[in-house]
């Protein structure tokens, strides 16, 4: 499984400074149908705008033909915030003290049924990592009522055995989320210095454990800042080339959230810039055509509704990071377990996707189908 | 007039949805570019939000709904998915699509099978998607699939009838209609698919991708038209020189 790791650990250090020349650009953008590993790693060190142009010309053009003209969207929902985990930038550590919440089983049903009334049909429920506080059982039931509702279910909880995917998998949800924070290990260690979270390998092979269980979709992707942000995306897209060729009938999505402030006092090593980013997310579908990228409520309105427009399939609107955050006014800033960028309503996304020639989209899995 | 699945059709362009940028083109498409078929993923009927509503409630009551099993990735998935596409659409038709991968889109030939034979055992209409491969079509056949939907070339790419040597000997060889599906990128392909003695064709990427899908699609059903027009007609031969068109033979012969 790790294997990929070492893969990229070796094209990094090969092509860390190699800097492509415009023409080798061109002939990577315009003349291959598929990118090679050394190709993406090497326009990772691509820096002029107008090489960054180019390659969001072509990612345009892929995504529209692999995706079309459809934007899905989903909201977040977080059901609880116990967590065993000292992660140092997290706002749902357990070191943060507040007041810690778990929805009952009709909160979560206010929750939803507040959700559903934005529009949203589409839902993944979050837990911070307490398998007391937030047992398999409880995020379980959480699921089987929020299948009443949506017509989509996914998960973002922590790693679970596959016998446990397995339940989940049984009664409808078909997609998870884990974002690995950062594939280096020794940064990895340090920022997780205490609590489950701390087993990188067990978070690394989830999403594994996940599609064997009979999950569809998986999600994959670092948490940008927390260490070398080349390193940690040239590894994310190896990870979900390794999980495609492994699992080919699986969907397989990606995505780059930008390390925000929660509350704590933590300032991540590195920043990335807008530019960074958007070049991030660029190489991500020049190298996997068919792979979702999907951008969060933690980047700015005005970013997100650009980057609909070139490469991203999936995002969120509308959402509250809060435990309960729907059904009543919080203090988002104060209890989330990041700070979201974009508060604009679920419409007002909406409004943006069509605006821009785009079908918003809320459905994408059957329902009931995995009950076969 | 032809007939294809237990009815009688004048247009044999079919139309798939999923890409589209607006369900409200379908009307469009259904009224202006004459399209009788449209193929509807069942994984994207949703309810009715506040945002969306259902693509069913765009789709003209005389136009002929194709559930589509995409996203399924077994045979009982697929079977399960146009079960409940029965139920939503009340519409019997169905394509067979089980994907052997997310990357190509391939279909996965031996689930294809068994989904096709518990279909026809339950009464649908199979409209399976395939490799071009003529023994699996004959399987097909003789298993009472409505049609066989051999790919052009792979989902999406646009890259027109990249295997005719392998589509020629389905059409020639088997009774059942012959629908090219995926890859079809232009008029000028749609043309040559009918050309060559297909029944019909589905578009969906080329049509919704466009700069303006329904008028790529009165483009496409021109096209369409005209390659069979060409083909009920017959091609010419190519021949590798010039033929004159007042042969010597004649002034010899005379």
């Amino acid at each position: 499984m790790v294997s990929f790791l070492k893969e990229a650990e070796e094209l990094f250090e090969e092509y860390k400074d190699y800097i492509p020349t415009h023409r080798e650009i061109c002939e990577i953008i315009e003349n291959k149908e598929f990118l090679t590993k050394e190709d993406l790693a090497k326009l990772l060190n691509v820096s002029s705008k107008e090489d960054i142009m180019l390659m969001a010309k072509k990612a345009q053009k892929l995504t529209r033909e692999n995706f079309g003209k459809v934007i899905l969207l989903y909201a977040p929902l977080y059901i609880a915030n116990y967590c065993q985990n000292g992660c140092v930038y997290c706002g749902f550590s357990c070191r943060k003290k507040y007041k810690r919440e778990k929805l009952s089983f009709e909160e979560i049903e206010n929750e939803l049924r507040k959700m559903k009334e934005e529009g949203i049909d589409s839902v993944i429920i979050l837990t911070g990592e307490d398998r007391i506080n937030s047992s398999v059982e409880y995020i379980e039931k959480a699921c089987r009522i929020a299948t009443d509702f949506m017509s989509e279910v996914s998960i973002e909880v922590y790693p679970l055995y596959e016998e446990e995917y397995k339940r989940l998998s049984s009664i409808g949800v078909v997609g998870i989320t884990v974002y690995q924070e950062t594939y280096q290990r020794e940064d990895y260690d340090k920022l997780h210095p205490f609590g489950p979270k701390k087993d990188f390998e067990f978070r690394l092979n989830a999403p594994e454990r996940a599609l064997k269980a009979g999950f569809h979709e998986v999600c994959v992707g670092p948490l940008l800042g927390l260490s070398h942000p080349k390193k940690d995306v040239l590894c994310a897209i190896l990870h979900a080339e390794y999980l495609l060729d492994k699992f080919p009938k699986a969907e397989i999505s990606i995505s780059f959230p930008r390390f925000r402030s929660a509350g704590t006092d933590f300032t991540p090593s590195y920043t990335v810039s807008d530019k960074e980013f958007i070049k991030f997310l660029l190489i991500a579908r020049l190298y996997l055509p068919r792979v979702g990228i999907v951008v969060s409520t933690r980047e700015r309105p005005s970013l997100r509704d650009v980057l609909i427009d070139v490469c991203i399939t999936k995002m969120s609107a509308g959402s509250k990071t809060t435990v309960g955050g729907y059904a009543e006014e919080k203090d988002e800033d104060a209890e989330a377990q990041f700070e979201v960028e974009d508060r604009r309503s679920v419409s007002e996304v909406v409004d943006v996707i069509i605006r821009k020639g785009l079908r918003p989209e809320f459905t994408n899995w059957v329902k009931g189908v995995k009950s076969v | 007039m032809f007939e294809i699945g237990g009815k009688r059709l004048k247009s044999r362009l079919f139309v798939g949805t999923g890409k589209l940028p607006d369900y409200s083109l379908i009307e469009k498409m259904y009224y202006e570019a004459g399209i009788e078929v449209f193929a509807v993923a069942v994984r994207r009927i949703g309810p009715n939000t506040k945002h969306t509503k259902n693509v069913l409630e765009y789709i003209p009551k005389d136009a002929t709904i194709m559930v589509n099993t995409s996203g399924a990735q077994d045979h009982k998935e697929a079977v399960k998915i146009a079960m409940i596409g029965r139920e939503l659409t009340d519409s019997d038709w169905v394509k067979v699509e089980i994907e052997k991968d997310t990357k190509y889109l391939f279909p996965d030939s031996f689930e294809t099978l068994k989904a096709c034979e518990i279909l026809v055992k339950e009464g649908f209409k199979v409209f399976p998607y395939i490799y071009p491969d003529l023994n699996l079509a004959k399987e097909l056949e003789q298993i009472g699939v409505e049609a066989v939907m051999p790919l052009g070339s792979p989902i999406g790419t646009n890259k027109g009838i990249g295997c005719e040597v392998l589509l020629k000997p389905i059409i020639n060889e088997i009774k059942i209609p012959v629908i090219i599906d995926a890859g079809i990128g232009r008029p000028s392909h749609a043309a040559q698919a009918m050309e060559m003695g297909a029944e019909a064709v589905l578009i969906n990427t080329a049509i919704a991708t466009s700069a303006d899908p329904l008028k790529m699609a009165i483009a496409f059903a021109k096209a369409v038209e005209a390659g069979r027009l060409a083909f009920e007609v017959g091609i010419l031969k190519e021949y590798e020189y010039a033929q004159a068109s007042s042969p010597l033979e004649d002034f010899i012969s005379g």
